[in-house]
């Protein structure tokens, strides 16, 4: 393999396995957006995307393609719940009160998922059949082109759901002035729901596309929520687009390090971004402080 | 058409309105007038759901919808635009009308709704070439007319107005409380306007209240307020004595 096929290599594997950290980074974001909660339960909505597909297939029999939609729609149920259970009883209470509860919710999803699932690690058959793709002496999964496929459609997807539609426009609402959304008529509430599903759902598409390649295992939604937290602060927190692009730059440079470096400072480096932006460019790459008059 | 009666409001020990009642009428302009502090905003808070009343009934054309949650009470027919405008500032002016629209909009109602938008723009045309910028970019007094026109946009029975005169420039405040008449005198809106700017607030009403540390301490038609000396003192600065 020549140098530049190497650095191509890194580059796709960088970009699939970004492209999970980014779609984790989106559902961090939906939730900021309209509640200013950090849910650090994000992690876990992913984690368990991939291990339900996993077992829907294992246990229930439930073929692949259907395997798939059905794991996203049961974390979606999850997502729901989580919120129903947990958040909306201590509405009111300060973010920070909530984020913390985030963190007891991703301890109880974790534990969970053990006890059920246990502790072994799994894998998830590739979407599709066929051998890897060469491209330029590097090769392409055809996994990964679900995986770029999938991640693409659903950044489409909440554009136009945020550009397009009155709802979309009214989530953005309650984010920006909550009293004045409820004034419009806007049920505040429903609205927040509707966040934590739509997060759920895409961190369940990030586990379930990514777990072909990585394997997956009760405990990876630890490192995958602080990459994808990472990613928000890298894309600039509460920008969607951002969001995506950070997780898959992230992903990228994670690679390059992996490949370049030493695979040991793989996971180190999602840190290492992370701090830096913080101190240098706390708004993140995309973010720009807002003028507005008062 | 809405109708306050023995209205209490708590926050926490602070017992922030005394019994308070108050009625506006169809196409009436009430002006609602006292000091920092005296309940103004609670009142108009309490009426639009934002904050629960302890006692009391609040009823918009005989129907009851005290405590009801804020989004349900904009069905009925009550828009409040509240002090300090709380506009969406990251939005579009034309997003922020849109949202104005929130309960009643459908597919089918789209061009209907497009169509009032308009309406909005032509009440106020400064609106009209700034439609895609953002909002937070407008000056005072454009967010101001933005607040509402969003607030119209609900196609509301009455409209509830928290101190849209504060921060202004006296000539932007004089355009505003403009704006106001003309809502009763073309579209026929039934206004409960809260203002410190009493002067201002009574040359537009046909009636007003007095608010003293939660109590309504005197009410009556606009002129007789004007004139009575209690009120010259305390909100007129004293200017009419002779």
């Amino acid at each position: 393999m020549t140098a530049a096929s190497a650095l191509l290599q890194y580059v796709i594997s960088g970009a699939t396995v970004g492209s999970t950290y980014g779609l984790a980074a989106l559902g961090f974001t939906v939730i900021y957006n309209t509640t200013e909660i950090i849910n650090f339960a994000q992690g876990e909505f992913v984690m368990l995307g991939g291990m339900l597909a996993v077992f829907a297939l294992r246990w229930g029999g439930v073929p692949l393609p259907l395997a798939v939609p059905l794991a996203v729609l049961i974390v979606t149920a999850v997502g729901v719940l989580v919120n129903r259970l947990t958040i909306r009883p201590v509405q009111g209470r300060s973010p920070l009160t909530m984020i913390i509860i985030t963190i007891g919710v991703s301890i109880l999803l974790r534990g969970g998922a053990m006890l059920i699932f246990g502790k072994d690690t799994f894998s998830l058959p590739a979407f599709s059949q066929g051998g890897p793709i060469d491209l330029g002496g590097a090769t392409l999964l055809p996994q990964s082109l679900w995986v770029f496929g999938i991640t693409l459609l659903t950044v489409l997807g909440m554009k136009f759901f945020f550009d397009r539609t009155l709802t979309g426009k009214a989530m953005l609402a309650c984010a920006c002035d909550r009293k004045a959304a409820s004034l419009m008529g806007i049920h505040v509430d429903s609205m927040v729901t509707l966040s934590f599903a739509f997060s759920a759902l895409v961190g369940a598409l990030g586990g379930v596309i990514l777990a072909p390649i990585t394997l997956t295992a009760y405990d990876v939604g630890i490192l995958l929520g602080v990459k994808g937290f990472a990613a928000c602060i890298l894309g600039g927190l509460g920008n969607p687009f951002g969001a995506v692009v950070g997780g898959i730059l992230l992903g990228i440079l994670e690679s390059l390090g992996a490949g370049l470096v030493s695979s040991g400072y793989k996971d180190a480096v999602a840190f290492i971004i992370m701090l830096a932006l913080l101190f240098w460019r706390p708004s993140g790459l995309f973010g720009s402080a807002r003028a507005e008059r008062v | 058409m809405l109708r306050v009666k023995n209205l209490q409001v708590y926050y926490g020990m602070i017992h922030a309105l005394r019994s308070v009642s108050l009625h506006v009428k169809e196409k009436e302009v009430v002006a609602l007038i006292g000091a920092n502090g005296a309940g103004k905003t609670t009142l108009l808070s309490a009426v639009s759901g934002v904050v629960r009343a302890s006692s009391g009934e609040v009823t918009l054309g005989g129907k009851a919808i005290t405590r009801e949650r804020p989004d349900r009470i904009v069905r009925d027919g009550i828009a409040h635009v509240p002090e300090g405008r709380h506009i969406f500032k990251p939005l579009s002016v034309e997003d922020n009308l849109l949202l104005g629209a929130y309960h009643r909009y459908s597919l089918a109602k789209r061009s209907a709704v497009r169509h009032e938008i308009d309406g909005i723009f032509s009440l106020f045309p400064v609106l009209a070439d700034r439609r895609k910028q953002v909002a937070g970019t407008l000056s005072g007094g454009e967010q101001q007319m933005l607040a509402i026109g969003r607030a119209l946009l609900s196609a509301p029975k009455v409209l509830l107005l928290d101190e849209p005169s504060m921060g202004l420039a006296p000539k932007v405040v004089k355009e505003i409380f403009g704006h106001i008449s003309k809502l009763r005198a073309e579209r026929g809106m039934t206004i409960l306007l809260v203002e410190q700017n009493a002067r201002g607030a009574l040359a537009i009403a046909d009636r007003g209240y007095v608010l003293e540390t939660g109590k309504v301490v005197l009410q009556g038609p606009s002129e007789d307020l004007l004139a009575n000396r209690d009120v010259q003192r305390a909100y007129l600065g004293r200017e009419r004595e002779d």
